[in-house]
Parts: C-alpha cells; structure tokens; sequence
C-alpha cells in the first residue's frame, strides 16, 4: 500500500488529459447556485414585500413574527435586540438553508463547484491536503438527517400557505371567498417541487427502509423505501427544479406586492 | 479507409512518455482493436492487459482521453477522431509498463473486509431461504467486475493518495454488498468508518460515471453505508430511539 503512494505523481491544479468541456458542468453549478444564495440572501434581508393578499413567500414561511396577516404570532417581538436587524425571513431560512447545504446531492455539487475538490473528474486539484468528511468542519455534514425533519415539517406549512392562497378577500368589503390566482398556483407547484426533493432525499430512503436488510419483514418499510427511491433517481433535478422555483416565487409575490407584476385571477 | 493518430504512453515505473501511432478506423471498432493492431504492426512490445473483450473481465482498463475506461467497450466512433486519441494507464496505481499497473494493492484491501457471516441455516438441509425482494438490492453490486475504474477515478486515491487509508469506492461497494445482505450477522460499519475511511468519499459521483456495469456506486452503495455510519455514531436520537426499542423487545424476566 506504501508502495502506491510512494510511486504516483502529483498532479497540478487543473491538470487533465480530458478533451472535452469538463469546466461547464461546475460553472454552471457554480453560478447557478451563486445566484440563488445571492438573491436568497438579498430577499431575506429586506423584510418586506414578500406577501401580496393571500400569498406569503416560501422565504418567509412560516412567518413566525412579522408585520404581515400571515404571521404566527404578531409583528416583531418586543425583546428583540434593536442593534439586531430584523426580518421574518432570517427566523426561518436557516432550516431549508441547512437542508439543502448537507444535502448529499449538494455536497457533490458544490464541492466540485466552489471548492474544486475534484474541479472536475479527473482534473487536478489546487490542494495537496485533504480531510473529506470525516473530521470538522465537513463531519458536520451527518446533521443532514435532521434538517430533513424540519423540512417536512416545512413542507406542511408550505402546503397550508397553499390552502390559505385559495382564499381571497374582497378589497372592498372584506369578504372572503374561494377563488385560484396564478399565484396560488406558483405556490403549489412550489410544494410540489419542494415534495419531490425533499421525498427522494437519501437520508429519508434510508430512515424509512433502507437500514434494513430483511424488506421481507417490514413490507410497509419496503413499499415507503422503494417509494422515496422512485423520487431518489431523479434527485437532482429535482434539487435544481425546486431551487429554482423556490425563488421564482419569491420573485412572484415581490413584483405582484411592487406592482410591477398583475396577479391574474382564474376564477 | 479512415485512420486516426493514438497517443499511447510508452514507459514503465521510472517514467515514460506519450508516443504516436497511426492506425486504420473502420466500422465498429474499439480502442482495443487499435491497440492490438498497433502492437501487430508498429509496436510488438506495446503492453496492455485484456482478456475477453466483452466488458466482462474487467481487464483492459485505461485512461482513454484523460477519462477511466474499459478498452473493449471503448467505441471509435463514439470519439472525436480529428484529434489524437489519447491512451495511457490508469493513475492511482504503479504503472508496470505501458498501460499496465499494478492493481494488487486491491486485492489485499478486500482482504481487510470482514468476511460473508450467514446466520444460521433455516432449513435442516443446511440451506438458506431468501425473498426476491432481499436480494434485489445486492444483486446490484454483485455486477461489479472488479475492473477498478471506479478506484482510478476516486480522486481520494488519485490525487490524495489515500491508499493507507481509505478503501475507495470498489470496496465500499464490495462492504454493502456483504452488509446489506439478508443473511449476512457480522457488523463492518466501525471499521467503515475508522480503517476503511468511508468518510474521505465526498460524493463527487465520478465512480458512478465512469462504472461499465452502470452500478449506482454513490447513491445505492455509498450513501447508504454513510447512513449506517450515521445511525451507529452520529445521531442522537436513534440512538436513543434503538435503546428504548430494544428495552422493549427484551422478554420479562421470570420471577421464580
């Protein structure tokens, strides 16, 4: 075994014999994902016009406390430090934030992408040493099991902020009634997308199944494990489908609050 | 008829170089047709391991334009033939001579596995029962035909030379297989975890890509096992979870 190491070369940042285009996958996934923290980062610290009538934007869902009819438990807390800048969206994005940051597919992605650990498949990388994930800080990668918890629950109050997007209010008298905007369905592709991420996440194909080696015993396990493994194939697509729709609606329910955009009413 | 031009590293363990060969393409040939005409015509001491020619020995491995593949089941028309083709060893092992390496530090990793430890048999014929759906997952990583691409290509051991350290994605496949099996008692994960390095993988996928058996190395062999690391020590909760169940599942002591 000392023998290999003793014998490979080194290989040079950047060093390969690939003949094809190995850069465009990790510069897509680099601005790709550059521009949704960007953006995310952006819209979370604003703190306002992220709720047009009855829809409420997934980055600030749940509203725990806001100025906004959509919050849980009334505008800003009294105790909250005023040197402290505050917005709705800083209570709650650490979880979906966390999710997606320990997600398996993620992980890949990004450390191709940002930290070029490998650039690309069989391109030389800039650094000698390596760790991986088994010591701080990438150790802490294995929490990824509970922020999958919390998304669930995340996605319940996703879909009740579709429900709610199915009610309407009549601006002049103030009656409520049922309706469907293309906001409410922007919302609801939303929970579907966010679903099928966060249904055919790894960690969940193993806590419902997977850790088992006898499916025959547990036929329930087998039906859920082979469930999460139909969404688990296409996991990332469905990671950049739902990362791309979660910020779109954002977008939506900003420029319908601006003005900018009108929301149309199907019925 | 058509040719095209290889670039074929020639040397052994103190160094080496790329040399050219012009050789004739024709319809339905793979890269090791060309390397075998080579050697028939240009270069006789040109050293290539191969076998069956059929994707199934796993013998022929190389590095064709800088990525991991079976020679065999390298097409030449699925390869841009305007520019030489590059063909040289796989580079997370010694290189013997030419495109030969030295793949034996493989064999003594699986030797490190703990060994298939079926329960007892379930039939007085000494015989085994197994449902369909038990098996089906480790069928799977039973395609594997130890061609070591997957090991070539992991940049744990191509560029960080974690050899001493890590048991790359091969084995890792190899260790589900035993560990997921219906009849299998004996528990690899601390092992995974400590000797075997099951942590360096940092899921980059690039065994998955270049596997010729199309095993889904990464998400049905490698994440799993990571889960099973998890569950035994990094999850609080499930552990606590296994502590009452087991509690519970515990027969009452008889009071005599």
């Amino acid at each position: 075994m000392t023998q290999a190491e003793l014998t490979l070369p080194r290989r040079s940042f950047g060093q390969t014999m690939r003949a094809d285009v190995w850069w465009a996958q990790p510069l897509v996934v680099f601005l790709g994902l550059g521009a949704f923290v960007v953006y995310s980062t952006w819209a979370a610290f604003q703190g306002r016009n992220y709720f047009f009538g009855p829809y409420l934007s997934p980055f600030y869902s749940p509203e725990i406390f806001g100025p906004s009819p959509h919050s849980w438990f009334g505008p800003k807390p009294g105790w909250w430090p005023a040197w402290l800048l505050f917005s709705p969206a800083l209570l709650v994005l650490w979880a979906p934030g966390g999710f997606r940051l320990t997600c398996y597919y993620y992980r890949g992605a990004y450390y191709k992408a940002f930290w070029a650990d490998p650039p690309a498949c069989t391109v030389g990388e800039p650094r000698k040493s390596y760790l991986g994930e088994r010591s701080f800080p990438l150790i802490m990668q294995n929490v990824h099991r509970y922020f999958l918890y919390i998304a669930l629950l995340f996605l319940l109050v996703l879909l009740h902020d579709v429900w709610r997007a199915l009610w309407f209010a009549d601006p002049i008298t103030g009656a409520v009634s049922f309706g469907l905007g293309v906001g409410t369905l922007v919302l609801a592709v939303n929970v579907v997308l966010l679903g099928g991420y966060t249904i055919g996440c790894h960690s969940l194909r193993h806590l419902v199944g997977g850790f088992l080696d006898q499916f025959s015993k547990s036929p329930a396990c087998y039906r859920a494990y082979a469930c999460v493994g139909c969404f688990n194939r296409r996991h990332m697509l469905w990671a950049w489908m739902s990362l791309f729709w979660v910020a779109f609606s954002d977008v939506y329910v900003r420029l319908c609050s601006l003005g900018v955009w009108h929301d149309f009413r199907i019925f | 008829m058509k040719t095209a031009v290889f670039k074929i590293w020639r040397g052994d363990a103190s160094g080496g170089a790329f040399r050219d060969y012009t050789a004739e393409v024709s319809e339905g040939m793979v890269v090791l047709d060309a390397i075998h005409d080579i050697q028939a015509m240009q270069a006789n001491d040109l050293a290539c391991r191969w076998n069956c020619k059929a994707g199934k020995c796993g013998s022929c491995s190389a590095e064709v334009n800088g990525m991991p593949k079976l020679l065999c089941m390298t097409r030449l028309n699925d390869l841009p033939l305007d520019k030489p083709i590059t063909i040289e060893p796989m580079k997370a092992f010694p290189r013997l001579k030419d495109l030969i390496t030295d793949v034996s530090w493989n064999f003594a990793v699986k030797k490190r596995i703990k060994p298939f430890k079926p329960r007892p048999p379930d039939a007085p014929d000494g015989t085994w029962r197994m449902a369909q759906e038990d098996v089906d997952r480790v069928q799977e990583f039973r395609k594997c035909i130890e061609c070591f691409l997957c090991q070539d290509v992991c940049h744990v051991l191509r560029d960080h030379h974690k050899h001493d350290q890590f048991i790359g994605p091969r084995f890792l496949v190899y260790a589900a297989a035993l560990e997921m099996h219906p009849l299998d008692t004996e528990d690899r994960i601390a092992e995974l975890r400590e000797a075997q390095g099951i942590g360096f993988c940092n899921i980059t996928k690039c065994c998955t890509k270049v596997c010729p058996e199309n095993i889904e190395i990464t998400d049905n062999a490698i994440i799993p096992l990571k889960e099973r690391v998890v569950d035994e020590f990094y999850d609080p909760l499930g552990w606590l979870w296994k502590k009452v169940r087991r509690r519970q599942e515990r027969p009452p002591a008889h009071i005599s």
